[in-house]
C-alpha cells in the first residue's frame, strides 16, 4: 500500500511532460476512461524514428500509427500489460521508454540506490573512523619524542632536581 | 584574407597555450618565480588571440561570406541579422570556438584577477587551464576548423537549423557554456592543488565564488533552454530527460553539491579531499556532456563509429583529462591533511546529507544517460531509457532532500540540535501543512498526491523565509531593529535563504503545472470557442504570411474572461524556405504566474485545423525559482569574505592569505 501509495506521488510530482500534445482530435476515444489509460501507456513508448520522444508528444506519422494501435488494442479489450506485450513483441524493448527490470537492467534500475546505499556506508565508515584517526594522528605526534628532544628533556628535569 | 587570419590568431594560441602549460608549471614546480610570472600575461595574450578569431567568425557570417565552409552550411544571406550573429555558436565548429573563448576568458580572469593567490597557486592553476585550452584548440584545428575555404563558392548558404532561429539561442548557449566552462577553474584549482600537495585558507576562498559565478549561469542556461524548448517545440513540455539535457543537468547536480561541500572546506576545513573530488568530478561532467553533445554518439553508436574522427578526438581528451586527474587524485590526495571534526547532526552533516542525495540523483542520472550506449556497444541490445524511468529513478532521491533543505541552514556547525531546529521551524511547517489542506480543499481527493507536492515546496519557501526572520530575531528585538539587522546579514547568509526559497518556487511550479493542467486538442473553424479555467478561446481564422526567409500559416485567436477581451494569440505554423523544414511558433498570454499556451496543428480543409489549448497553472515559477536561485548565488558572491574579481587591495594581504584567518 505505502510503496503504491509512494511511486505514485513521485510519479505526480516528478512528471516532467504532463501530458498528451501530438494527439489529434480523430484519435481520441469516446470512452473517457479508455482514452485516459491510452494516454497514460502512450507516454511510457517511444516514437522509434525520432530522438527521445514518447508516441504521445511525437507529431511522426509513426508515432499517429502506434497511438492509433494502442487505442485499437485498448477497444479489443486488452489491459494495460498485453497492450505493452504486445507492442514489445513487434518492436522490441526500444519501444519502452521505462525498461523492464530484467537481467540486463538490473544495473540501470539499481544505480540510484546503490549510489545512496554506498554513499551511506562511506559517510558512517568516515565519520567514525575518523576520531580515532586523528587522535593517533596528533597522539603520534605529540607523544614521541625524537632522541635529541629527549636528551634536552632530560637535561632540564635534572637541571631542577 | 581576414579569415585566414583569423585562423592563423587561432593558430598562434595553440602555440600559446604550450606556452602556458609548460613554463608556469615548471616554474610551480621548482620555485622559479620569473617562470612563474609568465602565466598571467600569457593568459590574457591568449585570450586576445582567441577573441580575434571569433570577431572573424562572426564578421565572415555577418557578411556572409560563402567561401567559408562553415557560413555555406549554416547561414542564408536572407536570414535576419540577429540569426546571422547566433548562428555563429549554432553549429558545432562555432560553438566549440565559443566553448574555447569562454575557456580563455576564465583563464584572463585568473591571470588578470589573482594577485592575492600564492603564486605558485596561480601558476599551476593556469597551467592546467592551458592543459585543458591546448586540447581543445588543438581540437577544433585539427577536425573542427570553423576558417576552412570551399573552392567554388556557393553563391547561398543552406541556412540555420529553424529551431535554432530564435532569440533563444542568443541566450541559451552562451549562458550554459559560460556555466560549464566556469568549472574549468575548480578543475585547474582542485589540479593545482593537488600537485602542491597543499590547500590553504586562500586556496579555499577561491574556490568558492568561481563555483558560484559557473553555477549561477548554468542555472539559468539550463532554465532558459527549457522556456525555449517549452514555446519553440509546441508540446507545452519544459523537460524531456533528453541525453543531451541530461548532459548539462549533470554538471549542475555535481556543482550544486559542489557548492555546498565548498561551505563545509571554507568554514571548517572539513572535507577537504571530496570537495576536491567533487570539482574533478564537476568539470569531468562538463567534459562529458560536451563529447555527448559533439560526437553524435547519441544519435547512435553507430554513428559515431562511421565518422569516429571527432568523437575519438573528445573521447581522448575526455581519458586524459578524467583518468589524469583521477589518478593524481588517486595518488596525491592521502596526503591532504583532514580538518575539522562534527557531530553528525550538525550543519556540516546537513551539507554532507545534501552531497549524498545529490551525487546519488547524478549517478542515477548518469547511468540512465550513459546505459542504453554500452548496453548497445557490448551486447547489441537496444532499450530506451526515457522521462518515466528518470522520473521514477530521480524523484524520490529528491524528496527527502528537499524536505530536509530548511533543516540545513538553522543547525549550528560542529554539533546542532534537531529538537530546537523543529522548533524554529514550526511556523514553516504550519503554513505548508495549511497550504497541502487547502490545496485538497480546492480540489478534493481528486488528485490525493499533488497537494502533498504544493505542501513540499511551501516548506522549503517558508522554510527559506523563516531561516532569515530567526537570524535577525525579528519578532523580538522589534520591527525598526530586525529589519536593520537584515541589512546587516552576511551575503552568504542572504544567499543560502535566496537560493532555497527559489528551489521551492521550482518545485511549487513543477506540481501545480504537472498536476492542474487543463488541455484541449479540438478540431476548430472560424468562431469555435473553447472555454477552460475560466477562459473563453475563440479561433477567428488562419490566414498565410511570409516572413524572410519562411512562410507560415498563422492562426488568430482571442481570449477573453468573463466576456472581456484580455488577449489575442497569434499561434502559427512555419515552413522555411531554404530547408523545407516544419516549426511550430505557440501563442503563450501569461497571467500572473500562469499560461494560456495554444499551439496549431494539422489544417483540416475549409479554415478548420487542429488546435491544442492548454490552461498550465503556475507553470512560469519553474523557470522564475531558477532566476531566484541564480540571484541568491549572486547575493553569495557579493559577501564580503568572497568578492570575486575584487582588486588586490594592497600586498600586505597577500602574505597575511597564507596563515588561515580565524573565522
Amino acid at each position: 500500500m505505502w510503496k503504491t501509495f509512494f511511486s505514485a506521488f513521485v510519479l505526480s510530482i516528478c512528471l516532467m511532460v504532463p501530458s498528451v500534445h501530438a494527439v489529434t482530435p480523430d484519435e481520441v476515444l469516446d470512452d473517457p476512461v479508455l482514452e485516459q489509460r491510452a494516454r497514460a501507456l502512450s507516454a511510457e513508448l517511444r516514437c522509434m524514428v525520432c530522438q527521445n520522444q514518447s508516441i504521445d508528444d511525437s507529431d511522426a506519422p509513426l508515432a499517429k500509427d502506434l497511438r492509433v494501435l494502442v487505442r485499437e488494442r485498448l477497444v479489443a479489450g486488452d489491459s494495460d500489460k498485453q497492450v505493452i506485450d504486445y507492442l514489445v513483441s513487434r518492436y522490441g524493448e526500444f519501444v519502452l521508454l521505462k525498461p523492464r527490470l530484467a537481467w540486463h537492467t538490473i544495473l540501470l534500475w539499481a544505480a540510484g540506490p546503490i549510489s545512496l546505499v554506498a554513499g551511506m556506508i562511506a559517510i558512517v565508515v568516515t565519520l567514525r573512523g575518523r576520531p580515532k584517526r586523528l587522535q593517533a594522528e596528533a597522539g603520534s605526534a605529540q607523544t614521541k619524542l625524537s632522541a635529541e628532544e629527549e636528551r634536552r628533556l632530560k637535561a632540564l628535569l635534572e637541571k631542577t632536581d | 584574407m581576414i579569415i585566414e587570419f583569423g585562423h592563423y590568431a587561432l593558430v598562434l594560441a595553440f602555440a600559446l597555450t604550450l606556452v602556458q602549460s609548460i613554463i608556469p608549471f615548471w616554474g610551480g614546480i621548482t620555485g622559479n618565480e620569473r617562470l612563474m610570472a609568465v602565466a598571467s600575461p600569457v593568459s590574457v595574450m591568449l585570450f586576445i588571440l582567441v577573441l580575434i578569431s571569433f570577431i572573424v567568425l562572426t564578421m565572415a557570417y555577418l557578411s556572409s561570406d560563402f567561401s567559408v565552409l562553415n557560413v555555406v552550411q549554416n547561414s542564408h544571406s536572407a536570414k535576419p541579422f540577429l540569426y546571422k550573429f547566433t548562428g555563429v555558436w549554432g553549429n558545432h565548429e562555432g560553438s566549440m570556438l565559443l566553448w574555447v573563448l569562454i575557456l580563455v576568458f576564465f583563464g584572463a580572469l585568473v591571470g588578470f584577477f589573482g594577485g592575492n593567490l600564492p603564486a605558485d597557486l596561480r601558476a599551476l592553476t593556469l597551467a592546467v587551464q592551458g592543459w585543458v585550452t591546448a586540447g581543445f584548440i588543438l581540437f577544433l584545428l585539427a577536425t573542427s576548423n570553423p576558417f576552412q575555404r570551399v573552392v567554388n563558392p556557393p553563391l547561398e548558404g543552406a541556412d540555420l537549423n529553424p529551431i535554432l532561429q530564435d532569440i533563444g539561442l542568443a541566450i541559451h548557449p552562451p549562458l550554459l557554456y559560460v556555466g560549464y566552462v566556469g568549472f574549468s577553474i575548480t578543475f585547474s584549482f582542485a589540479v593545482a592543488a593537488l600537485i602542491l600537495g597543499r590547500t590553504d585558507a586562500a586556496w579555499a576562498r577561491w574556490v568558492r565564488p568561481w563555483t558560484l559565478l559557473a553555477w549561477c549561469f548554468l542555472t539559468l542556461g539550463i532554465a532558459m533552454g527549457s522556456y525555449w524548448a517549452y514555446y519553440e517545440l509546441g508540446w507545452g513540455g519544459w523537460w524531456f530527460w533528453d541525453p543531451v539535457e541530461n548532459a548539462s543537468f549533470m554538471p549542475w547536480l555535481a556543482g550544486t553539491a559542489l557548492l555546498h561541500s565548498a561551505i563545509v572546506m571554507e568554514k571548517r576545513e572539513a572535507l577537504k579531499v571530496w570537495t576536491i573530488l567533487l570539482a574533478i568530478f564537476t568539470f569531468s561532467l562538463s567534459l562529458l556532456g560536451t563529447f555527448l553533445v559533439r560526437s553524435g554518439v547519441l544519435t547512435s553508436v553507430h554513428a559515431f563509429a562511421t565518422d569516429p574522427a571527432r568523437g575519438v578526438f573528445i573521447l581522448g581528451l575526455l581519458c586524459i583529462f578524467i583518468g589524469g586527474s583521477l589518478a593524481l587524485y588517486a595518488w596525491r590526495a592521502p596526503m591532504l591533511k583532514q580538518g575539522g571534526l562534527f557531530a553528525p547532526i550538525s550543519r556540516e552533516g546537513g551539507l554532507v546529507l545534501n552531497n549524498l542525495f545529490l551525487t546519488a540523483a547524478c549517478a542515477a542520472v548518469f547511468v540512465g544517460t550513459l546505459y542504453p550506449l554500452v548496453l548497445d556497444a557490448i551486447t547489441g541490445e537496444t532499450i530506451s531509457v526515457g522521462a518515466p524511468f528518470f522520473n521514477l529513478t530521480f524523484g524520490p532521491l529528491m524528496i527527502p532532500l528537499l524536505m530536509a533543505v530548511p533543516f540545513g541552514p538553522i543547525l549550528s556547525w560542529k554539533r546542532g540540535d534537531l529538537l530546537a531546529a523543529c522548533q524554529r521551524l514550526y511556523v514553516a511547517l504550519g503554513i505548508a501543512l495549511a497550504m497541502t489542506l487547502f490545496t485538497f480543499w480546492l480540489w478534493g481527493m481528486e488528485k490525493v498526491l499533488a497537494p502533498l507536492g504544493v505542501g513540499l515546496g511551501v516548506w522549503v519557501m517558508a522554510g527559506a523565509v523563516s531561516e532569515i526572520l530567526t537570524r535577525v530575531k525579528l519578532f523580538e528585538i522589534g520591527l525598526k531593529r530586525g529589519i536593520s539587522r537584515l541589512w546587516g546579514l552576511p551575503g552568504s547568509a542572504w544567499g543560502t535563504a535566496v537560493a532555497h526559497f527559489g528551489v521551492g518556487v521550482t518545485v511549487l511550479g513543477i506540481v501545480t503545472a504537472s498536476a492542474f493542467q487543463e488541455e484541449h486538442i479540438q478540431t476548430m473553424r472560424p468562431g469555435d470557442s473553447v472555454e477552460l479555467s475560466g477562459y473563453q478561446v475563440t479561433f477567428d481564422g488562419a490566414a498565410p504570411r511570409r516572413g524572410p526567409n519562411y512562410t507560415e500559416e498563422v492562426g488568430h485567436f482571442t481570449i477573453r474572461k468573463g466576456g472581456v477581451v484580455v488577449s489575442e494569440l497569434d499561434p502559427s505554423k512555419r515552413v522555411y524556405t531554404a530547408r523545407q523544414m516544419p516549426t511550430t511558433e505557440a501563442g503563450i498570454y501569461t497571467t500572473g504566474f500562469s499560461q494560456v499556451y495554444l499551439s496549431l496543428g494539422e489544417s483540416r480543409g475549409d479554415g478548420a485545423v487542429d488546435v491544442r489549448v492548454y490552461f498550465k497553472p503556475m507553470i512560469t515559477l519553474i523557470w522564475i525559482g531558477c532566476v531566484i536561485m541564480s540571484i541568491g548565488a549572486v547575493f553569495s558572491m557579493a559577501d564580503r569574505r568572497l568578492r570575486v574579481g575584487a582588486p588586490k587591495p594592497s600586498r600586505k594581504r597577500t602574505a597575511a592569505a597564507a596563515p588561515a584567518p580565524a573565522e
